[in-house]
């Protein structure tokens, strides 16, 4: 039985429907593979018609995600998806719009665009594939790999600082943030279907094992048997806990997280709350991430309410509509001071 | 005492003055005036790129041009009859061009020893005998508004900015216009600043009595009415009709109009226009830069507007790679550039025409695009009319070159009946387009354009992008004989254009000796040019092209019927080039990259070398 939202129609669209014809020419192995799947089984259960969807794309091996989705899309140029994205949804506003893109195209290349999309809150759903590397050069250290990375472009190690993708996002004031894992098809789902349902801009960031040419940077995380005592799955308004046997939690000590044992000294009533509306919790969680004293935090980091560029568009054309009135040729010509020549 | 009143034919006025003088609103006003009283007249602001350089600074001279005429008048004029000039700065800057024997208003308070020595005059130019080759109105403006507005509320700093007021008031009187039109302005304006609208009033009529009752002043001049073709007038600069343009396309195929665009001299005014027409459905988009301006239009024609993005040449610099985008994926949008002088950043308030290569030519591979150079400030406004049309007919980006010339410059523009102007009727097909095998996105009408299918539409979900793509199907093809196939279809796209294009205009005899060939902004000079040399008994006649890619079809046949072709351009030869490649000739090119625009006598003199 498929799972449906109450209030919406049930529109009896499968898996199926957002399969096309064509081939897959991801590589084999690829994380990618996992991401789309998800996709195709979460999206028949949202209650939006397959016609009503639209997935924009830059360039990159995660780009080529629109091709595999039967739904209309848009495969354009490298970094430019969010800006395309913005004018898709500004024109037609009834569309639900994703992005997919990769830690190239959304944060080199596509970096200002992908602030400013978030900033502006128009609401799609931005899905980054983040494999620290790129896939589709073959092979050169992306603004998402760490320090001493040795690839194709830096033989001797990287010395190019790298950016967590999602802290960008806060610092972006972005209204949903969330990070899951290539590998976790639940965690996947719930991204999508909590992105999907968002009023804004919606960033999830994808954790993406490239299996050519950065395989196993996510080992500690996507390995079943180490990923409990490594990711911190965050649920809102619940304690901060984590461990094979949930044994372990996470406190705020002089302004920073740090890792507790559970049992006679600490108890789940001392542990850290998650809280997606607050900021300083986010921000913590972000801290945590290249920290190797704490887990990587994974699910809905941040999710506010607030205004969106859509939406305010929407109601200036109505409100100044009201005031003067639906424009005609006539009054636009004649705004000025006009005389006849007889 | 009883005053001169001459009537003459036609007058051209300068106004100059730093830039915090008010020299572009006076300027602008005195148009209105005499666009009101029926004159043709045509305009042009001068003024420099930094907002406010230092006060008194030859840097930080501002100016406006205009000539105004009984018949009709093509050009904001040569060499300016009547210099303004607010400051010693402005003399300076602007002395070299005033004609012989002219006429010069200044605000002598302003000449004073600092301001004397920040221009550079070694004494005092109004009172030396620098120009006693000149007719010298020295008038202590600041002095005289300050009398005036003795009993405002307004502070002296305040009374001291109605001084352009004044000058405006002195030239309504030199010329006979009408005050009412700058009055009734001036209380709109200022209705909600008490005092304001009042104070310079005021300053107007000081400066109009000032003329009238001083014994100064012996003569004022008259120009009749022009005898302009019959209907309603409004004085337009070419970014606001570019704007008005497009906001009739939209309205004429039934769509909304979106504008992604980023700041940029010296187009903005586009994007304010449009910005401020919101009843009108318009959604304006000021994107974080110039390619988030074209990306975004093309995500807004890809789910269904009328897209546009408007620039002007580094802004073009950036947009390119997604106007090859555009092109590939066949989504019509419109991309104006109006062109500053570069390259790089150039001189951004300077015009210049040399963005043609780039508009043709200027992307990777074979990118072929239609582009369109509008001739004066009112024709802006058809040619962006007719860039939106073929975009949506032939589903192709079309660049509209204009420049800071015609942006910013402005003339009398005949209101047209919008229901004379043509339908137009994008076709987007429903779900019966799908077949057995599904939706064809890269199928073909008679024009070879393909069908703008919008998403929201059940059944004809389909995939574009930067990709090239197989014929019909649309799916993703790296095939050598597709891409031979889909190359030669977007080349012909282009090519069918031409059909949609009139036979040349020819302004004089249709075959004779010289030909004065151009496009874009230098319409208006080469007119005057050709007419004074037929006038004087030259076989000699002008055609001009509005469409430069593709060329009209007979361009071959109208070039024949002449001996020589002169090709006067705004930059090193671009279209020289083009027509050189086109027609296996030799072209007389004349070519001026100085900033400004061609002044008639200079597209005379190579007339009178060529043709001898």
């Amino acid at each position: 039985m498929s799972e449906t939202i109450e209030g919406i129609e049930e529109l009896n669209l499968t898996r199926k429907d957002f399969v096309p014809g064509n081939e897959v020419r991801w590589c084999p192995g690829c994380g990618d593979y996992a991401i789309l799947a998800q996709m195709q089984k979460t999206l028949p259960v949202m209650g939006v018609k397959k016609e009503d969807y639209a997935f924009i794309s830059g360039i990159g091996c995660s780009s080529r995600f629109p091709y595999y989705m039967d739904t209309y899309g848009f495969h354009s140029i490298h970094g430019r998806a969010p800006a395309i994205a913005s004018g898709v949804k500004l024109a037609n506003p009834d569309l639900t719009v994703w992005v997919i893109t990769g830690d190239g195209d959304g944060f080199s290349i596509g970096g200002n665009h992908m602030i400013h999309v978030l900033r502006r809150n128009i609401d799609m759903n931005i899905m980054l594939f983040n494999n620290r590397i790129y896939g589709l050069t073959k092979g050169q250290y992306s603004p998402t790999s760490f320090l001493g990375k040795k690839t194709k472009s830096s033989p001797f190690g990287s010395i190019d600082r790298p950016f967590n993708p999602s802290a960008i996002a806060l610092g972006a004031n972005a209204t949903f943030i969330c990070r899951t894992l290539d590998v976790d098809a639940k965690g996947m789902q719930e991204s999508i279907k909590r992105a999907q349902r968002h009023k804004g801009a919606s960033f999830i960031e994808v954790y993406q094992n490239c299996v050519i040419f950065n395989d196993g940077e996510f080992e500690d995380v996507e390995n079943k048997a180490t990923r409990p005592d490594n990711a911190l799955f965050v649920v809102h308004g619940e304690p901060m806990v984590f461990g094979k046997d949930r044994d372990k939690g996470i406190i705020m000590e002089n302004h920073h997280p740090k890792v507790v044992q559970l049992g006679d000294e600490y108890k789940e009533a001392d542990l850290l709350v998650h809280d997606e509306t607050n900021p300083i919790i986010t921000n913590l969680l972000l801290e945590m991430t290249f920290d190797t004293n704490n887990p990587t935090p994974f699910g809905v980091l941040r999710a506010v309410e607030d205004v969106t560029y859509d939406e305010m568009l929407i109601e200036q054309i109505e409100q100044v509509t009201e005031i003067k009135g639906v424009g005609t040729l006539h009054d636009l010509f004649f705004s000025g001071d006009v005389w006849e020549v007889k | 005492m009883s005053k001169k009143v001459v009537r003459i034919n036609e007058a051209t006025i300068r106004f100059a003055g730093d830039s915090g003088d008010g020299m572009q609103l006076t300027g602008t006003r005195f148009t209105e005036a005499t666009a009101i009283v029926g004159n043709d007249l045509k305009t042009i602001p001068n003024y420099p790129s930094e907002i406010r350089a230092p006060t008194g600074t030859l840097a930080g001279v501002s100016a406006f041009q205009l000539m105004f005429g009984s018949s009709r008048v093509f050009t904001p004029g040569d060499l300016p009859d009547t210099l303004v000039a607010m400051n010693p700065a402005a003399l300076k800057v602007h002395l070299r061009d005033l004609k012989k024997g002219g006429t010069i208003l200044a605000n002598s308070n302003a000449f004073t020893a600092k301001n004397l020595k920040m221009a550079g005059w070694e004494g005092d130019p109004l009172t030396d005998g620098t120009l006693d080759s000149y007719t010298v109105y020295s008038m202590e403006m600041s002095k005289l508004v300050g009398k005036a507005l003795e009993d405002s509320d307004l502070t002296s700093k305040g009374i001291e900015r109605t001084k352009n007021m004044f000058a405006l008031g002195v030239l309504f009187w030199m010329y006979n216009r009408p005050l009412e039109p700058t009055e009734e302005w001036l209380k709109k304006k200022f209705a909600k600043i008490p005092g304001l609208a009042e104070a310079n009033i005021t300053a107007i009529r000081t400066g109009f009595n000032y003329g009238e009752t001083t014994e100064i002043f012996s003569t004022s001049y008259l120009v009749e009415k022009a005898d302009l073709p019959k209907g309603n007038y409004r004085n337009i600069t070419g970014n606001v009709a570019v704007a008005y343009g497009l906001v009739t396309a939209a309205e004429k195929a039934g769509k909304e109009l979106f504008l992604g665009s980023y700041p940029i001299t010296p187009a903005s005014e586009i994007l304010h226009t449009l910005s401020g027409l919101r009843n009108f459905g318009v959604k304006t988009f000021q994107a974080e830069d110039e390619i988030a301006g074209i990306s975004s239009a093309i995500g807004a024609s890809y789910a269904g507007d009328l897209a546009v993005t408007t620039t002007s040449g580094p802004g073009m610099a950036l947009k390119t790679e997604a106007i090859g985008l555009a092109i590939i994926t066949e989504l019509p949008l419109v991309i104006v550039n109006v062109q500053r002088g570069g390259p790089s950043t150039g001189m951004p308030t300077k015009m210049e025409q040399s963005d043609l290569f780039q508009a043709i030519l200027g992307r990777n591979s074979d990118a072929p695009i239609p582009v369109i150079a509008a001739q004066d400030p009112a024709d802006c406004f058809m040619c962006a009319f007719e860039a939106a049309r073929i975009a949506m007919k032939y589903m192709t980006p079309v660049i509209l070159l204009t420049d800071g010339y015609l942006g910013q410059g402005s003339g009398p523009w005949l209101i047209p009946d919008p229901d004379s102007l043509p339908e137009i009727k994008p076709h987007h097909p429903d779900s019966s387009a799908a077949s057995e095998e599904g939706f064809m996105p890269y199928s073909r009408d008679e024009n070879e354009a393909r069908p703008w299918a919008l998403p929201g539409t059940p059944g004809l979900e389909h995939r574009i992008g930067g990709l090239e793509k197989e014929n019909i199907t649309g799916m993703v093809s790296q095939d050598p004989d597709n891409h031979e196939v889909m190359t030669a279809i977007r080349a012909k796209k282009v090519a069918n254009i031409t059909a949609e294009i009139p036979p040349m205009e020819i302004f004089g005899e249709k075959k004779g000796k010289v030909l004065v060939l151009g496009w874009g902004s230098t319409h208006g000079s080469i007119h005057v040019a050709v007419e004074r040399a037929q006038k004087a008994g030259k076989s000699v006649s002008q055609a001009h092209l509005r469409w430069v890619n593709p060329f009209p079809s007979d361009l071959k046949e109208v070039c024949d019927s002449f001996d020589e072709i002169i090709v006067p351009e705004v930059n090193s030869g671009q279209l020289a080039l083009l027509l050189k490649a086109e027609l296996i000739r030799p072209i007389h090119q004349l070519n001026k990259v100085r900033g400004e625009p061609f002044r008639a006598s200079e597209i005379e003199d190579k007339i009178n070398e060529v043709h001898g």
